[in-house]
């Protein structure tokens, strides 16, 4: 009885259960915590940062050695990823620089004696990427919604092996799949044109599609169509009237999703385009200036393809779990 | 769940027996129309073009040459595995994917204990790092290539390496060209570690914590015996993917050293490329090097799918 007492009279009772979240000691832990995730983010980020800074400095600020951190902005490499341009001679030099009638872009080559002789590819370049992303994209998304309903709602034969089959798709190294297409878009003519690239894409995105969407389909009530059915709906307006508008996030989620990785692709876009359907992609590390490679003008180029993709995933970060993980794992 | 919907398809088509309606389809039909365009595309892009490639894996072909495949037998994967290089090539593959996945999970894990516990602007931090994986891998190695560049490039500066004559040649040299592509997949690839790593720490019911403070445990013994066993399932699906995604890398070395110095980085993808898509376009032996890479990725993911499933299904 008395060992008792003074047992508990040592081992006071008044610290709480959760020891590791109250008291000055956690706090402080917690704070260090922050700041170097703070730290760990910045430093992840140089790269990025990096390559922003350089495509805004001059040519010559881009090769300077050692780098240089501080320097004055310029949207030369803008210009001259959007412009061809030619070396001028002295005479020409001075004979331009007495013209009034050059625009800034202009006045701003001459500044390195050349001159815009008109439009670089790069333009048509981003816009096939926008195009064959676009499409590839809706069409994804349209099949993939009307099988990721039907495989969340009917009883399929062999639907595990089917989803198996579907996914594994995605799986497939682009290498692999290439030289057979490769083959078969000559035969078909369809090597380097939008419309291969559009065929191409979609079904890559599709297995991935099917199983995001499915993923968002699953997790709307059954009851609400079974309701439909039993005011007198048909089937098809239960899913058109009741099931769409339900799954309008996750139409909206695996849309970029699709996007953002027709966008990014590489390796089938080296493959089998050449000139008329190549997008920036394969593009962009083969920008070339008029004397050797001009970091500027290579960065200023990523910076506008990368762009759109930061935007989309700060928009996207609710869903990028369910994203990566092809709608597997839905909940953080 | 199945069972209700099977017994009010069995209700519904009973109900259409007695009173026919003209305009409605069966949801049979339904089924079939909707999963139709979906089975015969990838048929189309993905089986069938699979199968041609079989049948070239075994001729001896080249799409410039003007000669018809010609049958040769099993003699393309014979040449494939007795070749040292395509040895070296697997063995360098197996050694990058290797290291990286090894670093990713490390530094994934050890984000997501940092980022786990919610301070002012912690969604911001976490999104901000969870940006490199969404970017396009050649673009990243585009500017990767200029952040390793032994004179313009930052990165050895940031190291400390200050003269040029003695600073790493990161990208030039054979020892280390390696390790640049693992730096940079690293980078790209530990925020999806960490992202899974995190979905795994929230879903820790509070509790198991509370106890183990109640009877004192100690930090270690409660991450090794909460914190990593309940983590594990996702953990292990970030591993397995990012081995596949290792083992398929094909855009980071393309851009940053094209397989290079000499052959020290050329991993499989980059000698299936350039096998079937240089020089003497060997359709056939390329063919034959696919079906190989195929039949590694397919064992691999397969194992992956499953634990996706259980995943899934907890």
């Amino acid at each position: 009885m008395m060992a008792n007492q003074t047992y508990q009279a040592q081992s006071p009772v008044n610290f709480s259960t959760r020891v590791d979240k109250v008291g000055r000691r956690p706090m402080i832990a917690s704070a260090i915590k922050g700041i170097v995730a703070i730290i760990i983010a910045f430093i992840m980020l140089i790269p990025v940062i990096w390559m922003g800074m350089t495509a805004f400095k001059s040519l010559s600020d881009a090769v300077s050695v050692p780098p240089k951190v501080f320097f004055t902005p310029t949207v030369e490499g803008f210009v001259n990823l959007f412009t061809q341009q030619r070396q001028l001679t002295d005479a020409e030099v001075a004979q331009y620089q007495e013209r009034t009638d050059l625009n800034w872009a202009e006045q701003l080559v001459l500044q390195r004696q050349k001159t815009i002789i008109g439009q670089s590819q790069f333009a048509g370049q981003l816009l096939n990427s926008l195009i064959i992303a676009g499409a590839s994209t809706i069409f994804s998304v349209i099949f993939a919604v009307l099988s990721a309903y039907a495989f969340s709602r009917f009883e399929i034969p062999g639907k595990d092996d089917l989803l198996f089959f579907i996914l594994s798709q995605r799986m497939l190294p682009a290498v692999v799949v290439t030289v057979p297409i490769f083959l078969m878009y000559r035969q078909l003519g369809l090597y380097d044109t939008h419309i291969g690239m559009i065929f191409l894409y979609t079904s890559f995105n599709l297995s991935f599609a099917v199983w995001l969407l499915k993923g968002f389909i699953d997790e709307i009530p059954k009851e609400y169509e079974e309701a439909a059915l039993v005011d007198g709906y048909t089937r098809l307006q239960a899913f058109r009237k009741v099931v769409l508008p339900q799954a309008v996030t996750g139409i909206a989620a695996t849309t970029v999703f699709s996007l953002i990785f027709s966008w990014n692709e590489y390796a089938f876009a080296l493959m089998l385009t050449s000139d008329r359907a190549r997008t920036a992609p394969p593009s962009i590390p083969l920008i070339l200036g008029t004397g050797g490679i001009e970091w500027s003008t290579i960065a200023a180029g990523s910076m506008l393809f990368l762009i759109p993709v930061v935007i989309v995933t700060f928009i996207l970060r609710k869903h990028l779990l369910r994203g990566v993980t092809f709608g597997a794992i839905r909940k953080g | 769940m199945a069972q209700t919907s099977t017994d009010i398809t069995s209700l519904q088509s009973s109900q259409a027996t007695r009173q026919p309606r003209q305009r409605q389809m069966s949801d049979l039909r339904i089924m079939q129309l909707f999963i139709l365009p979906t089975v015969i595309l990838l048929i189309l892009m993905n089986i069938f073009p699979l199968i041609y490639s079989l049948y070239l894996s075994f001729t001896n072909y080249s799409v410039i040459a003007d000669k018809a495949p010609e049958w040769i037998g099993i003699q393309n994967y014979t040449t494939i595995l007795s070749d040292q290089r395509f040895w070296a090539n697997f063995a360098t593959t197996g050694r990058y994917a290797l290291i990286s996945v090894i670093l990713q999970t490390l530094i994934g894990f050890g984000l997501a204990l940092l980022l786990r516990n919610k301070f002012k602007g912690s969604g911001l931090v976490t999104t901000l790092i969870l940006v490199p994986m969404m970017l396009s891998p050649i673009v990243v190695a585009t500017f990767w290539k200029l952040m390793f560049n032994p004179s313009l490039g930052i990165f050895n500066y940031l190291l400390g390496y200050t003269d040029i004559n003695t600073s790493p040649l990161w990208l030039g040299d054979p020892n280390l060209a390696l390790w640049a592509i693992v730096i940079v997949d690293v980078w790209m690839w530990s925020p999806f570690v960490m992202l899974l790593c995190l979905a795994g720490l929230s879903a820790i019911p509070e509790y198991l914590y509370e106890a183990a403070a109640i009877d004192r445990a100690s930090a270690w013994f409660q991450f090794r015996r909460i914190t990593l066993p309940q983590v594990m399932p996702l953990l292990l699906i970030a591993v397995l993917f990012r081995t596949i995604e290792a083992f398929k890398q094909f855009d980071l070395v393309m851009g940053l050293t094209s397989g290079g110095p000499g052959d020290v980085t050329e991993t499989v993808s980059i000698r299936l490329y350039k096998l079937a898509f240089q020089g003497q376009y060997d359709t056939g032996m390329s063919s034959a090097l696919a079906y190989i890479i195929l039949i590694i990725i397919i064992a691999v993911s397969n194992l992956y799918i499953r634990s996706l499933n259980k995943a899934r299904g907890a």
